[in-house]
């Protein structure tokens, strides 16, 4: 057996220390330890992307973090964007724009346009496919997504 | 169409749990006690087992158990019955699953099937259709003659052909004796996969009663439940399938998947749970994917324009199970032509068996892969006739109530509108009008036509069934068993509940996670057969519903049951719109004043079959396969660049003659199909080494479209003409959004550069090859730019 560390994740604003092996993915903390269930796994080696959560502010691949990696971060997932009932700016720009359809990509490309909207609010929509382009979605065509994203960023203009 | 207050309407999807996070798939679904299964692949592509050591893995801290293919004696499969649990006496197929260990842990599986030894005999693999078809080619399957299958396919013993398929329509040999023009062409598509974003997962476990369920990811929960039942020798009954979400199916999780596997593990451990898991190579390896294909074609045309003759021989590279690839063996064979009136068919259609990964369904069911080679016979039938392509289709193009089927079959005159999609693709892609050259010397542009036509490949009893319940509030709840995969359909049944009830759509509840001991019963979620099948089982549902609640109005206000009328979910006496009574009033029957109930709970049923459908004459195919076919043409703009090979798709246009019941959801389909076929066009194929291996199991090497790769444009229309007898006219879009591509650039690259292709994916070594081999004269001027002069 593998001995074990101890990390301290603040995930979605709940700061907690966890016992993790020390080639454990953040992947798999977040998901065992912090039952956090939008995150999801396509391939555990950075190619797919729908592992994506924000950590310290930026975009990541939760696959390909290691847990002691990770200890003192701040990480973001869906789950702290919005309370139940409440979408945020961006989940209710998908929801309208039709921005999702098996959905299990979705909170990864939420994470990401999340970002896009707080970090790039003139982003083109080359740029917006730049950053898109670490992840995939076989159901959409991402054309939707796209349009979401740019829905997003208006929202978040006006408000 | 006319003006409907939900029917028609962009309405959001109700699923919004996938945005906030907390959707379920069987992916997230953990049971207490669980366990860990984990399978070994083989390490050869044909071979004997000649032992399988397991000491040391069971040896491993945590490990409960190994199975290998003797605890297993026996075959599962939907059409073709010719899978093993786990491979017996021999390999078929690299990676094929030869053991599988259960632990506690993943870790401790995954250990154990390291530590597991299995020492082969190596046998000849068969890895061509060509191959598989040599008499003395080695079987592998060498006992075909004991499986069970459908009784409408045709396998044939003692040799590699898993289903034989003829279609025969007119004379052909007098056909081609009156064509003025004839035209030959071999095409090749390769093995592709799904790619779905959520891994194949499944658990399982048996309750002390014997009751076996399963959470899995699946497209057709009552399909597993059946196949279940019959490969296993289950109870059906005592069989319960638990629908989640799923990430993603495309006809990769049609019919029964892995199921099996952690069910017979869990009913061997004392029902205890087992859930097994595919990581994404594994997914590659042992879920399965789409045939490859070898179309033989000739087709001849008179002079006058008209399409007289079709010979063709179809050959599906199926793979080491061809369980499910001989149903789509069928479809290409009895739909071996685009959307036109052939008067002389002979086509057969042979799936084969080889030494590869198993295939399965794959959105489009075979016709993407048709309509690729056939709509490149259209157009070089149309040259050679000196006649604009567009005006070939037109003149062809199937006329409902007049044409007739390559089976025979006269086509229905509501069945929509082919020419009408014809016309408006091609004014949406500027037809006739030769893009504008780019400034640089070796980039070239092009535009490309194709139309198509599919409906869902079935037997003629695939049945469908609906149940609506109003709740107390006025509420109502609906019961149908097609799944929900990312296509939406349950949310667009709603709309027709909220439609036809005249109540908020919000008031309507289609849970997308169901059982099938708690939903009506439907046949499959395949062949974009879930909104028409589905739909007219609701439609009369709802009739029901409604019957009901004008019986309880007619009572309580004394007037006869034509006198009601079901308005903004009420029932009320016509012209007297304050003698209503409303759903929520009369949701568990009806309360009189003198304290009297009447009637009891609302609830209404309806059934769907796809009605006058048929068996096909076994020699000549004659029949009506199809309830219904939605029509359609695509048209795209291509840019070929000479300097790095490469094609990029400027705009993409599809027009879908049927009208939609959410445009949102149908546009959702209309580009991911875009840019799925655009993918599959350009990039996607499996690549095996010389003796069988997979090389490219994952999304570094098997590349599918990202945001980069789509179109500049996309554009998608539905011209609204609908079916009479499916609801609010509408038919099946799903797959129909995919078919065109392949052969729409094909036909714009030969535009472009007059360049023919006749092998996918067109990656930039297969476009050299083409440009080699007829115009190498266009090289020659790139040397010119690129060296300065000559
Ligand atoms: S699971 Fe992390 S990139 Fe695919
Ligand atoms: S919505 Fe299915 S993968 Fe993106």
């Amino acid at each position: 057996m593998a001995e074990t560390i101890t990390i301290r994740l603040k995930v979605n604003g709940v700061e907690k220390e966890v016992a993790v092996k020390p080639n454990e993915r953040l992947l798999d903390v977040l998901r065992e330890k912090f039952y956090i269930n939008s995150v999801k796994a396509g391939c555990l080696r950075g190619e797919c992307g729908i592992c994506t959560v924000i950590m310290n502010g930026r975009l990541v691949k939760s696959c390909l973090v290691l847990a002691p990696e990770a200890d003192g971060a701040e990480i973001l997932t869906v789950e702290g964007l919005s309370r139940p009932g409440k979408p945020s700016v961006v989940q209710r720009a998908f929801i309208e724009k039709f921005g999702f359809q098996c959905g299990f990509c979705t909170p990864a490309f939420i994470m990401a346009a999340y970002w896009i909207v707080e970090n790039m609010p003139n982003a083109s929509e080359e740029e917006i496919k730049e950053i898109l382009n670490s992840m995939i979605c076989r159901c959409t065509g991402y054309k939707q997504i796209i349009e979401a994203i740019k829905y997003a960023i208006e929202l978040k203009k006006q408000a | 169409m006319k003006a409907y207050k939900y029917v028609g309407k962009p309405i959001p999807r109700q699923d919004v749990s996938k945005v906030f996070g907390d959707a379920i798939y069987a992916y997230d679904v953990k049971l207490p006690g669980m366990l860990y299964a984990k399978l070994v692949g083989s390490t050869y592509a044909h071979a004997r087992i000649k032992r399988i050591d397991y000491s040391k893995a069971l040896k491993v801290p945590g490990v409960i158990k190994v199975f290998t293919g003797e605890d297993f004696p026996f075959k599962v499969g939907i059409y073709a019955a010719d899978r093993d649990v786990l491979a017996r006496g021999k390999v078929l197929y690299y990676g094929h699953p030869v053991a599988g260990v259960v632990a506690e842990t993943p870790e401790a599986a995954e250990e154990a099937a390291e530590l597991i030894e299995v020492e082969y005999e190596p046998l000849e693999p068969v890895l061509t259709i060509e191959d598989a078809l040599r008499p003395d080619a080695p079987l592998i399957h060498e006992h075909m003659e004991e499986y069970r299958h459908a009784s409408f396919i045709y396998p044939r013993p003692g040799t590699n052909i898993a289903n034989y398929l003829k279609l025969r329509k007119g004379n052909v040999k007098k056909g081609f004796e009156e064509a003025d023009v004839v035209v030959e062409g071999e095409y090749r598509e390769p093995l592709i996969s799904h790619a779905y974003m959520e891994n194949w997962v499944g658990i399982a476990r048996v309750l002390s009663d014997g009751t076996v369920e399963i959470w899995s990811s699946h497209q057709s929960p009552f399909a597993v439940r059946h196949l279940l039942a019959a490969s296993l020798g289950l109870p059906i009954g005592k069989v319960v399938v638990h629908h989640t979400f799923i990430g993603g199916g495309f006809g990769g999780k049609a019919g029964l998947l892995l199921e099996h596997i952690p069910v017979l593990f869990s009913m061997k451990l004392g029902g205890r749970p087992v859930r097994l898991e595919l990581n994404r190579e594994e997914n590659f390896l042992f879920m399965a994917q789409r045939a490859g294909y070898l179309f033989k074609m000739k087709t001849g045309a008179t002079k006058d324009g008209k399409l007289i003759a079709h010979y063709g021989e179809y050959y599906l590279d199926a793979g080491a199970y061809a369980d499910y690839t001989v149903n789509i063996g069928r479809s290409v064979g009895f739909v071996p032509t685009g959307p036109y009136e052939v008067p002389n068919i002979h086509v057969d259609s042979i799936t084969v068996y080889t030494n590869k990964v198993p295939t399965t369904a794959f959105r489009g069911f075979g016709m993407q892969e048709m309509h690729f080679a056939f709509e490149q016979q259209i157009e070089q039938l149309a040259e050679k006739l000196g006649m604009d392509p567009l005006e070939f289709r037109l003149k062809n193009a199937i006329v409902p109530g007049k044409s007739y089927l390559p089976t025979q079959v006269r086509v229905r005159e509501d069945a929509g509108d082919p020419a009408g999609t014809m016309k408006r693709a091609a004014e949406l892609i500027s037809w006739g009008k030769k893009p504008e050259k780019p400034g640089e010397p070796w980039k070239f542009r092009g535009i490309g036509i194709a139309s198509f036509w599919k409906g869902p490949v079935q037997p003629p009893n695939a049945a469908s069934s609906a149940i609506v319940k109003v709740n107390e509030d006025g509420s109502v709840d609906v019961l149908v068993g097609t799944g929900e995969m990312g296509q939406g359909t349950i949310y667009a049944l709603a709309q027709i509940v909220a439609e036809e009830l005249g109540i908020p759509v919000e008031k309507v509840r289609v849970a997308p996670i169901r059982s099938t001991d708690s939903v009506a019963y439907t046949w499959q979620t395949v062949g974009s057969r879930g909104l028409f099948s589905e739909g007219q089982a609701l439609m009369r549902a709802l009739d029901d519903l409604k019957n009901q609640m004008k019986e309880i109005a007619a009572r309580v206000f004394n007037v006869f049951k034509d006198e009601i009328e079901i308005k903004d979910g009420k029932a009320c006496v016509k012209g007297k719109p304050w003698e209503c009574i409303s759903l929520a009033e009369m949701a568990l029957g009806y309360t009189l004043p003198n304290g009297n109930a009447i009637h009891g709970p609302l609830i209404g049923r309806g059934s769907h079959v796809p009605s006058q459908t048929t068996y096909l004459d076994p020699e000549t195919g004659r029949g009506e396969p199809k309830p219904f076919m939605t029509f359609g043409t695509s048209a795209v703009e291509v840019e070929v660049d000479l300097l790095n090979m490469r094609v990029r798709v400027l705009k993409a246009v599809t027009v879908l003659d049927t009208p939609v019941i959410n445009p949102g959801l149908a546009l959702g389909q209309a580009y991911g199909g875009a840019v799925m076929g655009i993918s599959i066009a350009l990039n996607e194929e499996l690549k095996l080494t010389k003796d069988g291996r997979l090389l490219n199991p994952n999304f570094t090497d098997y590349k599918v479209a990202r945001a980069g790769d789509i179109p500049v444009e996309m554009v998608a229309e539905f011209l609204g003409v609908g079916q009479k007898n499916a609801p609010y006219g509408a038919k099946g879009v799903g797959e129909l959004t995919m078919i065109a591509w392949p052969a729409a650039i094909a036909n714009a690259i030969y535009n472009a550069i007059g360049v023919r292709i006749k092998k996918l994916p067109i990656t930039p070594d297969n476009l050299l090859e083409a440009i080699k081999e007829q115009r190498p004269e266009l090289l020659k001027e790139l040397d010119k730019y690129l060296l300065g002069g000559e």
